[in-house]
């Protein structure tokens, strides 16, 4: 089968490669979405059973359109995300050709050649939005787990019933992390959370969802090149919350007062023993100070946007209970631990790119979706181009900003991220 | 800049340290060092150690001059008392390292210090190193800095200092998580 021509070719058909599609196909651009299963797949299969949206409904807004229900404070389940994204899909007419696995990308000037499971395709532009989250970015002190003891990441744990009974080791202080470590303790497995440094926020504060705070105050907008240190904000923790229907707050003192333990960043495994770091009051400390730092700068924006009196005081919140000497060492049999589940975080999986856009971690080299090689762009990224870009609400305005230089690209003018 | 960094002066050369992480950045090899000390036994628990070379930014390098170090046990445990324990070395270095970083984040975030005084714990259980007890760990059960500081900044950019210079601490990651040490006999 000849090479299929199109003018661009996208890289999977989530939210981000989905906004994306609407962007180039506004400007008349010829292009196709290529998904290796169904649209929104990795919500689809490679998440966990509970699993709610983090950000509340109103804030799922993408290019033409936006949430409609009823519900806009609350937060979409797994159905409800497919479902969501789905109809974005069908509300802008993507032309997206499910089922089609990318297996190689190469350079082919001009432009690039696309291998498929399904036949290949000739492209000038091609746009990276297969995901930040492909691979469990599991730590390689996992290799040294004793056998008898189950080690599960967190694309593919499901439920709590997946576990065996007895004790459960819970590793990664985030927004995984703690909402798993909550409903395995509640499954009467008994959690102990190793965190190392995480970002603590309320979920409302003065009755407001802390990411209409975010949002209002201008700090989800923060862009790439505002921000003090990039590469820091590119690799912050997720933020600590969870959506449901109670509103409530999941940090590290609401796991304590339901029993679970805490303990530090999981330095190591010797001799059926696992070992941590010495430092869980400083990552706690920090957590408190950044939440403090952070409710501190939408306070002073509320005062000068004149809500004061529209809503209650502005207070804090009780300090990071932590335990008064955390255990540096635990015999995992002796404890009861009967599994591991890695909150740890994920990275892309780009064994299929074969253009040099490296950098010596393996992350492709780009300046704001800008990918260090002529037209190439990168989707849905943490802190891509503004601090919002990782979420479903951020995808609009990066694939505005970046369709506006693919086009410029293709026409080429202007080259400037 | 902002002016108020202009007049704050830790004596940390905060622009050199910022072109250096640059630089390491782009040249990550460079960022490879060694550091090094050379120990050799007097008497009894009586040693005599120094520093002088280290490897980094790719070459061998050398301080201004030879350091050295006594290290005994106090005469309590029938011993000379020639210098510090080593134990208390770890003290030194951790409190040290945490107080230098104090300074240089300071700097970095415009903070003008007037005095920064720790006092450091560490509490032991002899009954380890001496072999009464074999439930009981050789090293410290527990380490506590208290920091004193006099700074032009408020109690909360005080405690953000003391947490970052933690954070980014040589000493405090090697006393807090577990290192491979290989001691062989040539």
């Amino acid at each position: 089968m000849p090479d299929r021509l199109t003018t661009v070719v996208v890289i999977g058909a989530g939210h981000a490669g989905l906004a994306m599609s609407r962007c180039v196909a506004e400007r008349g651009i010829d292009h196709v979405v290529l998904e290796r299963g169904e649209v929104a797949n990795s919500w689809r299969t490679e998440r966990w059973d509970s699993l709610r949206l983090l950000t509340p409904n109103w804030c799922s807004r993408l290019p033409g359109y936006a949430y409609g229900g009823d519900d806009p404070d609350g937060y979409m389940n797994m159905a409800q995300v497919i479902d969501f994204i789905g109809e974005y899909a069908t509300a802008i007419s993507a032309p997206v050709e499910t089922g089609t696995t990318v297996t190689s990308v190469r350079e082919a000037a001009p432009g690039f050649r696309v291998e498929t499971d399904r036949g290949a395709w000739h492209c000038r532009a091609i746009v990276l939005a297969s995901g930040a989250c492909n691979i469990p970015a599991v730590p390689k002190l996992a290799g040294d787990l004793p056998n008898d003891i189950l080690s599960i990441d967190t694309k593919t744990y499901r439920k709590p019933s997946d576990l065996p009974d007895g004790g459960v080791m819970v590793v990664g202080g985030s927004a995984t992390g703690t909402q798993l470590a909550r409903e395995i303790h509640r499954s009467g497995r008994p959690v102990v959370l190793s965190t190392g440094e995480h970002v603590r926020l309320p979920r409302v504060y003065r009755g407001r969802d802390i990411l209409w705070w975010m949002d209002a105050c201008g700090l989800q907008d923060e862009t790439y090149f505002e921000v003090e240190d990039l590469e820091r904000a590119r690799t912050v923790p997720s933020l600590q919350l969870t959506g449901t229907d109670t509103r409530e707050t999941l940090d590290l003192n609401a796991l304590t007062d339901e029993g679970v333990r805490l303990v530090g960043k999981l330095a190591g495994l010797r001799d059926d023993s696992a070992l941590f770091s010495g430092s869980l009051n400083n990552v706690c400390a920090l957590a408190d100070l950044k939440m403090n730092r952070l409710l501190t700068t939408v306070d002073e924006w509320a005062t000068k946007a004149g809500l004061d009196s529209t809503m209650p005081d502005p207070h804090r919140f009780e300090t990071t209970r932590v335990p008064n000497r955390p255990p540096l060492t635990m015999k995992l049999c002796a404890e009861g631990i009967r599994s591991i589940v890695w909150a740890t975080g994920y990275r892309p999986d780009y064994s299929w790119l074969h253009v040099p856009v490296f950098d010596r971690k393996g992350r492709v080299r780009h300046n704001g979706g800008v990918v260090d090689w002529p037209g190439m762009y990168l989707m849905g990224m943490q802190f891509l181009r503004r601090r919002k870009s990782s979420l479903i609400d951020g995808a609009g305005e990066d694939a505005r900003d970046l369709a506006a230089h693919l086009a410029d690209w293709l026409d080429g003018r202007g080259q400037s991220a | 800049m902002e002016p108020t960094e202009q007049t704050v002066d830790n004596g940390v050369n905060v622009g050199a340290l910022l072109e250096a992480r640059e630089a390491l950045t782009a040249a990550p090899e460079a960022a490879r060092f060694q550091w090094r000390a050379n120990c050799e036994w007097k008497n009894g628990t009586h040693s005599h150690s120094s520093v002088e070379s280290f490897f980094g930014l790719g070459e061998e390098q050398r301080h201004r001059k030879v350091f050295t170090f006594n290290s005994d046990h106090p005469e309590l445990f029938a011993s000379e008392d020639h210098g510090a324990t080593p134990v208390e070395y770890v003290l030194v270095g951790l409190a040290s390292c945490l107080t230098a970083g104090i300074a240089a984040v300071a700097q970095h975030r415009g903070i003008q210090l007037r005095l920064v005084k720790a006092t450091i714990e560490g509490d032991m259980d002899v009954q380890g190193i001496l072999g009464i007890d074999s439930d009981v760990r050789n090293g410290f059960d527990g380490i506590n800095v208290s920091y004193q500081i006099d700074a032009d900044a408020s109690r909360e950019d005080i405690e953000a200092l003391v947490a970052q210079s933690q954070k980014r601490s040589a000493v405090f990651d090697i006393v807090t998580n577990p290192t491979n040490v290989s001691v062989t006999v040539k």
